[in-house]
């Protein structure tokens, strides 16, 4: 019983693993500038984690194949050293393993957050709320107008409670229910919740960042791909999550002069 | 024997005279002004609402008529009507279609059951938001029975989609049944008035309210016409 359990165990590794090495459900095409850092992040990942699963589950097969059913009066061989040396070793083995994915990773992060965007990127503010987001285009003015929660209301479409009435700042500000972007352009994206946490996900961007109630969030990325993507809330916000998304358009930077002037004249 | 005859007699024309009498209100709703553009409004999160409209509608906020008229207005004896206590028992229907509340405002009597469609194949989550009365909201997938409910409390409440932030609408609760909603041209018509002193109310969901006062003596129609002054933002 034991030996079919051992042998079980091997065929259910090598199983789990032909279909990653084989590459059956691969990530989908990265239109970003930063994404392939993060594509190697995550091969680089599945490689030591595969091997470190594929050793962990042979081990453990041959141990039960070797010792399982053995008679009580055989030698327990114990690990060389004692207990304390197998939980060095293994804080060691772990340890570095984990220690390297970090270093290796932080330059993709960098790339993201921690680097300030270009000069001339183009900033884009994102409003998350059950159950849609909201982008704001500064307008002409290159200004955001100032937002007042009291003034909110979505009855009139004033999802950013803007005052134009008596904020000039706010009277050219475009604000539309999907984002389009031109390609190739550095983008500056300003987040922030206007109730409980969501978070904005583009799969092909390789971004993916929660919103939190309170914070205002920045990062920048480019966009190297023409075509329509899907931006999907990934942070379970209430009964309209599932429902929740918004559609990102990058376009050439004629079709994004179209549009937004198209976008303009709406307001 | 006189005397009970002379009664009856005397009461019958009273009783007749008051069922025989029967006026009518009607008028115009204006504005003056230029009243803010209406903004489109973009379903793209929701694709199979989108793909009803071949234009975007827009906002209903604020809608018109040809020669300044204003619509959605809800006309109605505020004062001087017979509160009669009797609950109409006509259906009425607050449907959900292309991801927008028809009609966009919904008169009704205290206690009249109103039922809530859905006609779309999305789920909606109508929540109206009243301060009198009880909040509730309701989920209410595609192909499901209609919602039925009531107020027992006159309010004006507005009502929004939990799922969808675009949709938007008004339940407007009244003590009485006299009433009535401007459309088209701008036109209502309050019948069935007994005779008497009555005071009737405009009330536009962003332009406010007006009143004006009103008697009636027998059958006549009285001409009642409420101007408002449009928003600029």
């Amino acid at each position: 019983m034991a030996k079919f359990f051992a042998v079980t165990i091997i065929i259910i590794a090598i199983l789990s693993a032909i279909p990653v090495l084989r590459h059956t459900w691969d990530m989908p095409e990265d239109i970003s500038t930063h994404g392939s850092l993060i594509d190697e992040q995550m091969t680089e990942t599945m490689i030591e984690a595969g091997i470190a699963f594929l050793a962990a589950q042979f081990l453990l097969a041959i141990f039960i194949w070797k010792f399982s059913n053995q008679s009580p009066d055989a030698k327990i061989k114990k690990f060389p050293g004692g207990a304390k040396a197998l939980v060095i070793a293994a804080l060691l083995v772990v340890g570095i393993e984990v220690l390297a994915l970090g270093v290796f990773g932080v330059k993709a992060w960098a790339n993201v957050y921690l680097t300030p965007p270009a000069a001339d990127a183009m900033p884009i503010q994102v409003q998350a709320g059950q159950f849609a987001f909201y982008f704001r285009y500064p307008g002409p003015d290159g200004k955001f107008g100032a937002i007042h929660p009291e003034l909110s209301n979505e009855g009139t479409q004033n999802y950013f409670g803007l005052d134009p009435e008596h904020d000039p700042a706010s009277r050219d500000d475009i604000v539309a229910a999907e984002m389009a972007i031109p390609v190739n352009k550095e983008i500056h994206l300003l987040m922030h919740a206007k109730d409980v946490g969501h978070s904005f996900f583009v799969r092909e961007l390789r971004v993916q960042q929660d919103f939190v109630p309170g914070l205002d969030v920045s990062l920048h990325f480019t966009a190297t791909k023409i075509g329509k993507y899907e931006i999907v809330c990934t942070q379970l916000c209430g009964l309209g999550h599932y429902n929740m998304k918004a559609y990102l358009n990058v376009l050439s930077q004629q079709d994004f002069d179209d549009w937004i002037k198209k976008e303009q004249a709406m307001q | 024997m006189n005397t009970r005859k002379i009664v009856l007699a005397l009461l019958t024309t009273l009783v007749c005279s008051s069922l025989m009498f029967a006026g009518t209100v009607s008028g115009k709703v204006t504005y003056t002004g230029t009243p803010v553009r209406q903004k489109p409004i973009d379903m793209s999160k929701e694709p199979s609402c989108a793909k009803q409209h071949a234009t975007p509608i827009t906002t209903e906020t604020v809608v018109t008529g040809p020669n300044n008229a204003l619509d959605n207005v809800v006309v109605y004896i505020s004062s001087g009507a017979p509160d009669d206590g009797q609950v109409p028992t006509q259906a009425i229907t607050y449907t959900q279609k292309g991801c927008q509340y028809v009609p966009h405002v919904l008169p009704m009597h205290v206690d009249q059951e109103f039922q809530i469609l859905n006609d779309d194949q999305t789920s909606h989550n109508i929540h109206p938001q009243p301060k009198i009365n009880t909040e509730w909201n309701k989920s209410q997938p595609p192909g499901t029975p209609p919602i039925k409910e009531k107020y027992d409390k006159p309010e004006f409440i507005p009502v929004k989609c939990n799922i969808h932030p675009w949709m938007h609408g008004w339940f407007v609760v009244l003590k009485t049944s006299h009433y009535d909603v401007s459309k088209e041209a701008g036109d209502f018509k309050l019948p069935n008035l007994p005779p008497g002193k009555y005071t009737i109310t405009a009330w536009h969901e962003d332009y406010g309210t007006q009143t004006a006062d009103v008697t009636i003596t027998g059958n006549e129609t009285k001409d009642v016409n409420f101007t408002f002054k449009a928003k600029a933002y």
